[in-house]
């Protein structure tokens, strides 16, 4: 692999997972060198979990060989893992949402007193310390479940880093993160490096592996397809050890022209919990077949945002329009109705029915159009759900099998499905390419094409710089509640947005803010 | 070395299936195992005046589990179906003897019938007082439901002062005889209790399966959040499954009364336990979203025929609830080991299917 600077500390070598059938990993030789991030990628399903809770002694291999330093060792859990210096951040959040922030940082190795009574100053004191290195403005006596899922993320960040481990492994921990907490995320890596941990870095978002990659793995079906140094490649190249060959990423526009005005919100206001104005006054309108991008950080409200326009939370105020005419209904099911229709940034939590079937998720939200009477026509729900999974390309053998078979990629696709049958005018998206491979991506992002093109009015909202730059007819910036800039395509540069961004945080704004109290 | 694990796959997939539909058909297999253990054991067990005395008390329970069964499949539970029975039997049997005194020197008689629709009224809406605590103040189903349970028994010993309403065989003049039709009548060799229940669950299956309402109930048990989201009335469908359950308890209440020709304010206790216990030894999932009304009865008629098999053979009744527990512990365990089964058996179709 070249002359390098770095030593190798864990070896893998001809690694194979089986599970009941199916063969997750096979024969993996892989390296990871100290001092250095190791990055890995693949599209979901491809084994890059599998194997890193290999390392992390979550999962035993079925053959294979794990050298630590040289040494054979064998993990029996993952407790075993950490006692050698292996921390690891899961994709799932393993937090414990009843607890604070500092006893999910402690939890299994907490701080005791002398008379084995926990420590509760000196955990919270410790737990700043770490929550100071990620600026994350979360307090170590919150509980977790009033975290937002970012902020969630960076707890379990914290805690993988509390461990003082010799390997660190992140799998996805910037999925739910905005691109500022990106970049701190990324100072405490280089930190950490600097002090010869090595980093197992899980991603699938391309530019941040070649921002931050020193050496990079490819996985697909279980076996890895290429290592290099970071150094040697490009995106091209990792997409083609990814999926075997090129692939776009961003369907491109097609140059059909918005229609009239579908859509239109006036002064939509959230109050916060906590005082303020979680959506500050926001109004905005969008064209039959337009792309709004609604860019925004972390807490930006963008999420809220959607709640409001979808009638989620009683105590909102402002307007909506639709084609015009006004929506006077205040609840979700009336307002699906008159066309509205959202794509939760959460799949499990809002997203799908895990325990339903594939097909029963689908329809959900559009039974009405089955029934007879009250009862569903059996015939007419099965065809809807064939044509559904074949227009979106969803990989499913069976419709009525459990939707959590599924892969992410295609879960989302199911999301997607069952807003479209609803025949709406008007989609929000919120995320929707979060925690999903290239391949589900592209996919994605072709049907927001497709549906643009046939008339929809669609709302998106991201934390992804690029994917609002390539997909968006129009950009709209959010920033603390606000809608602080509003873009054409054209003119749109990224520095304008990122810059739009984080006005609603400044000074003139805060007075603003002052006077409305 | 990846051939023999591979063979090993193969082999213990197809038995593995095997065993997965032994265990998906567990409560039937259950059902059967009684039934035959009995015949053996106990003399007359299979006598038809035994077999209907038999169906008569199981279908009592069957009519509050189907309720059970909806209201747990939505992620709730409803601990006041026994007392909904008690008072929903003095609500009939108080009509029957006393009408309604309009305090002007008049009193209005119902006939059997209108007073079966205001006992089931009655049932209806106190299942109704549950859901919109526990819909519109938020109270926990368990806490709600408790109460109602109190609240109810209450008023049932209120209505007489702890007293029995006896002997409601009515009076020709006023049009309030034949009570005793629903509790002791036939139609076709069969007593209508039976029918009624059969009725009922055809009914409730049908809804279960083939309406969006039915649809809706486990998309809420499922995913409160994400049915909230996809357009479901979340609180009209738990306002109905407690209605349901309200109703269901008001049939039972209306059978006994008219079976004994007697309302005692004390009936019904502790049926919603058999009841739940009913559900759940047939599948349903307590964490909610999984159920079906024809577990559920066939569950039902495992425990009724487990307990009077019992009494026939002379077992104490100390005995009798041991061996109820444990039934239904080990239902619950074989449960488990399905649901493991059941993901190792699917992920090895995916495997061999690509």
């Amino acid at each position: 692999m070249g002359a390098t600077g770095h030593d190798v500390i864990l070896k893998l070598e001809d690694v194979s997972k089986v599970y009941s059938g199916t063969v997750a990993v096979k024969r993996a030789n892989f390296e990871v060198r100290k001092g250095a991030v190791n990055v890995l990628v693949g599209e979901n399903g491809a084994g890059k979990s599998t194997l890193m809770k290999i390392i992390a002694g979550v999962e035993q291999p079925t053959a294979g060989r794990i050298l630590l330093e040289g040494e054979e060792v064998s993990f029996a859990s993952s407790g075993d893992a950490v006692n050698r210096g292996i921390g690891m951040v899961f994709q799932e959040l393993n937090l414990f949402g009843n607890m604070s922030v500092a006893e999910n940082i402690f939890a299994t190795r907490e701080i005791t007193n002398r008379f084995r009574k926990i420590d509760r100053k000196a955990q919270e004191r410790r737990a700043a310390e770490f929550l100071e290195r990620l600026q994350a403005g979360i307090r170590p006596d919150m509980l977790v479940e009033d975290l937002r899922i970012g902020q969630q993320q960076l707890v379990e960040i914290a805690k993988a880093v509390s461990l003082d481990a010799r390997i660190l492994i992140m799998d996805e921990p910037t999925s739910a993160l905005s691109a500022a907490e990106v970049e701190i995320l990324f100072k405490v890596i280089a930190d950490l490096k600097a002090r010869g941990v090595a980093i197992v870095y899980i991603s699938h978002r391309l530019e941040e592996l070649i921002r931050i990659g020193d050496y990079i793995t490819v996985l697909r079906d279980g076996r890895i397809t290429g290592q290099e140094e970071m150094k040697n490649v490009d995106t091209q190249w990792i997409v083609r050890q990814m999926i075997g060959s090129d692939a776009k990423d961003f369907a491109k526009a097609d140059g059909h022209v918005p229609g009239e005005e579908i859509f239109r919100a006036e002064a939509i206001c959230l109050p916060r919990a906590t005082g303020g104005l979680a959506v500050d006054h926001v109004s905005l309108s969008l064209r039959a077949g337009e792309i709004l991008g609604i860019y925004g950080l972390m807490g930006a409200g963008r999420s809220e945002l959607f709640d409001c326009i979808m009638g989620r939370h009683g105590q909102a105020t402002g307007e909506i329009f639709i084609a015009g005419r006004h929506v006077r209904e205040r609840d979700t099911t009336r307002r699906i109705r008159r066309g509205l229709a959202l794509i939760p940034e959460d799949r499990q939590r809002e997203g799908l029915v895990s325990i339903l079937s594939v097909a029963s998720n689908l329809t959900l939200a559009s039974l009405s159009r089955f029934v007879r009477l009250f009862h569903i026509r059996g015939a007419a729900e099965r065809q809807a759900v064939v044509q559904m999974v074949r227009e979106l390309a969803i990989k499913v053998a069976d419709p009525m099998q459990e939707v959590s078979s599924l892969s992410g990629g295609n879960q989302q696709k199911v999301v997607i499905g069952k807003a479209l049958l609803t025949g709406p005018k008007v989609l929000l998206m919120d995320e929707p390419s979060r925690g999903i491979d290239v391949g589900a991506k592209a996919d994605v992002f072709r049907t927001m094409r497709k549906l643009s093109r046939d008339g929809l009015g669609i709302l998106f909202a991201t934390s992804d710089l690029d994917e609002v730059m390539a997909l968006s007819d129009r950009i709209a910036v959010m920033s603390n509640g606000k809608l602080t800039g509003m873009f054409d395509r054209a003119e749109a540069t990224e520095a304008a947005i990122v810059a739009a961004s984080a006005l609603g945080h400044g000074p003139v704004a805060h007075t603003e803010n002052k006077a409305h109290d | 070395m990846t051939d023999i694990p591979a063979k090993a796959a193969v082999s213990s997939a197809s038995s593995g299936s095997v065993l997965l539909t032994l265990m998906k058909a567990r409560t039937f297999i259950a059902l059967i195992a009684v039934l035959v253990f009995f015949s053996i054991a106990a003399p007359n067990f299979l006598s038809t005046a035994n077999l209907i005395l038999m169906s008569k008390h199981v279908a009592l329970n069957a009519f509050l589990a189907m309720g059970m069964t909806f209201v747990i499949v939505t992620g709730g539970i409803d601990l006041s179906v026994g007392s909904i029975v008690g008072l929903c039997g003095m609500v009939a049997g108080y009509l029957v003897l006393n009408g309604i005194d309009l305090q002007f020197g008049y009193t209005i008689y119902f006939n059997v019938f209108e007073i079966a629709l205001i006992t089931l009224a009655v049932g209806i809406l106190i299942g109704a007082v549950n859901g919109l605590l526990i819909t519109r103040l938020n109270v926990a189903p368990f806490i709600a439901t408790l109460g109602v349970l109190y609240v109810a028994r209450g008023l049932a010993l209120l209505s007489s002062d702890g007293r029995t309403f006896p002997n409601l065989v009515g009076k020709a003049e006023l049009g309030t005889t034949g009570f005793g039709f629903l509790g002791a009548g036939r139609l076709l060799g069969l007593p209508v209790a039976l029918w009624i229940l059969l009725v009922v669950a055809l009914g409730a299956a049908y809804l279960a399966k083939y309406t969006p309402l039915g649809r809706h109930i486990f998309a809420v048990g499922g995913n409160e959040r994400a049915a909230r989201i996809s357009g479901v009335r979340v609180n009209m469908v738990k306002m109905f499954v407690y209605m349901f359950s309200g109703f269901c308890a008001a049939i039972v209440g209306l059978i006994i009364s008219s079976e004994l020709m007697a309302s005692h304010p004390a009936t019904g206790e502790s049926f919603e336990l058999n009841a739940i216990a009913a559900a759940v030894l047939g599948g349903t999932s307590m964490s909610g979203g999984r159920g079906t009304i024809g577990g559920t009865i066939v569950g039902a008629f495992v425990i009724g025929i487990l307990s009077d098999g019992l009494v026939m053979m002379g077992v104490s009744s100390f005995w009798q609830m041991v061996i109820k527990g444990l039934v239904i512990i080990v239902a619950v365990v074989v449960d488990q080991a399905q649901r493991r089964l059941q993901s190792r058996v699917t992920l090895m179709q995916m495997a061999k299917a690509g």
